[in-house]
């Protein structure tokens, strides 16, 4: 046997080896932070416009100039009323702090997601100073993950304008079809609160009102429940009810 | 150690076709299924792996004379999921959409058989410069593959090419019935399969022997 195969020999290699390779890896996570950081940013905002229908999934418009009409707020779910955006706010870390989260019974809870943030970052789009949509992000659980998007709801505030999922783990081709664009498009025109305000939106095998009711997928209950359980929890009295009651009732 | 052009050559194109990763080895076969429904993934997939194949090799190559038999495995992985997350990482940052597309194929590439059965079958017993030879000739087998497949994948699948329309669909009002079946990834079974098929009618050493 030659010197390499003795024990310090080899425990050396290891350790430089494991040295030079974890150096190399974290300064290239280190040094790409902030392209990557970015590029999320970008693509936060990208969802956030394809939701509200303000520009093609596959465009290349300048997202920063079409975000510009985009105006960016913070609600405090209970009240409703908007709130000045609290120092290094970031939602999901908000939900985890008892400082500032809410945890759920299992009878509020219909996303299935524990515990919700206090404050809620939501998006309004303006027309001529008037309302024109309002952009809420929604998250909860599916099948196999969490299930991140955003709803968009026209300036009525009961109709869907688009919605769109940008984070989730579901099945390839049977729970990740949430983001199939031609499954998506089933979704603007749908009337997912009643007059009361109530969700009433349902994801059915057969639709037959088409007025709330969408198509559910084929092959993903779990899924297709998740959905539906988060739209009833985000626009119900637990998430966003509160502030869609007042908007609906005292405008911005 | 002495220049061979001849071997560079060998080393270079022989896994084209004499010696293809997937077509005769039939190893990679996983991510040829999931990234080839389009040619701009298959493509940046190609791109990927060949570049970690290629500087595993060499990388292995340099160090090969200090690996101890008795944990070379385990470097061999060390350096190539090192690679792989520095490709991954650059992607993020620099191709954030298709990383997206390509998910967590990127981070597979460290599972992927051809990187891990060229360094262990030629890395470790040639020089460095061949070895990146080797690994750029590997990679090149791979994606000549890949890209075969995606190119029927999306021309027929989606009736597109490199995401431009080359027939119109029925569903754009357009006359071409796409074939759904070519969207899923079994489908890369029966082109894999076919194309295997054609290059053993053309190369009759590759036939194996029956049982």
């Amino acid at each position: 046997m030659s010197s390499k195969e003795s024990p310090t020999k080899t425990i050396i290699v290891a350790l430089l080896l494991s040295l030079v390779c974890s150096v190399v890896v974290s300064t290239a996570a280190i040094k790409l932070k902030p392209l990557q950081q970015k590029n999320q940013a970008l693509d936060k905002k990208r969802n956030i416009l394809v939701a509200a229908g303000m520009m093609e999934e596959k465009s290349s418009a300048d997202i920063e100039a079409l975000f510009n009409q985009v105006e960016s707020k913070f609600v405090d779910l209970a009240s409703g009323e908007f709130v000045e955006e609290p120092v290094g706010f970031d939602q999901r870390a908000f939900a985890k702090n008892a400082d500032t989260n809410l945890v759920l019974t299992a009878e509020q809870d219909l996303g299935g997601i524990g515990k919700r943030s206090q404050i809620a970052n939501v998006y309004i789009v303006k027309n001529n100073g008037q309302l024109d949509s309002i952009i809420l992000p929604i998250h909860g659980k599916g099948l196999f993950s969490t299930l991140y998007g955003f709803i968009a709801l026209d300036k009525d505030l009961k109709t869907v304008k688009g919605l769109k999922y940008y984070e989730h783990g579901e099945t390839p081709g049977l729970g990740a079809e949430v983001e199939n664009p031609s499954w998506l498009a089933k979704w603007p025109g749908k009337q997912v609160l009643d007059a009361n305000g109530e969700p009433v939106l349902a994801l059915v095998k057969t639709v037959a009102d088409d007025n709330n009711e969408v198509d559910a997928l084929s092959g993903a209950t779990w899924t297709t429940n998740g959905v539906e359980g988060m739209i009833h929890f985000w626009l119900g009295d637990n998430g966003f009810g509160p502030f869609l009651d007042k908007v609906r009732a005292e405008g911005l | 150690m002495a220049f061979d052009k001849q071997e560079a050559k060998s080393v270079l194109l022989g896994p084209l076709f004499n010696n293809n990763p997937i077509a005769l080895q039939v190893l990679g076969i996983c991510s040829a299924l999931a990234v080839t429904v389009k040619l701009e993934t298959a493509f940046v997939m190609s791109l990927a792996l060949t570049a970690v194949v290629a500087f595993s090799n060499l990388l292995i190559s340099l160090i090969r004379k200090h690996i101890p038999s008795s944990i070379r495995i385990i470097v061999q992985m060390t350096i190539i999921a090192s690679l792989v997350i520095l490709v991954d990482q650059i992607l993020k940052a620099y191709a954030y959409d298709i990383s997206k597309q390509l998910a967590v194929f990127v981070g597979l590439i460290i599972t992927n058989c051809i990187v891990m059965g060229r360094a262990e079958a030629y890395a470790m017993k040639n020089g460095p410069f061949m070895s990146f030879l080797d690994g750029i000739g590997n990679g090149l087998g791979y994606s000549i593959l890949l890209i075969v497949v995606a190119f029927f994948r999306e021309l027929f699948g989606s009736g597109k090419l490199w995401g431009q329309t080359i027939f119109q669909t029925v569903s754009d009002g357009g006359w071409y019935q796409t074939n759904g079946l070519l969207l899923l990834p079994a489908s890369s079974f029966f082109i894999i399969g076919l194309l295997i098929w054609a290059l053993r009618t053309w190369k009759t050493d590759q036939v194996e022997e029956k049982d």
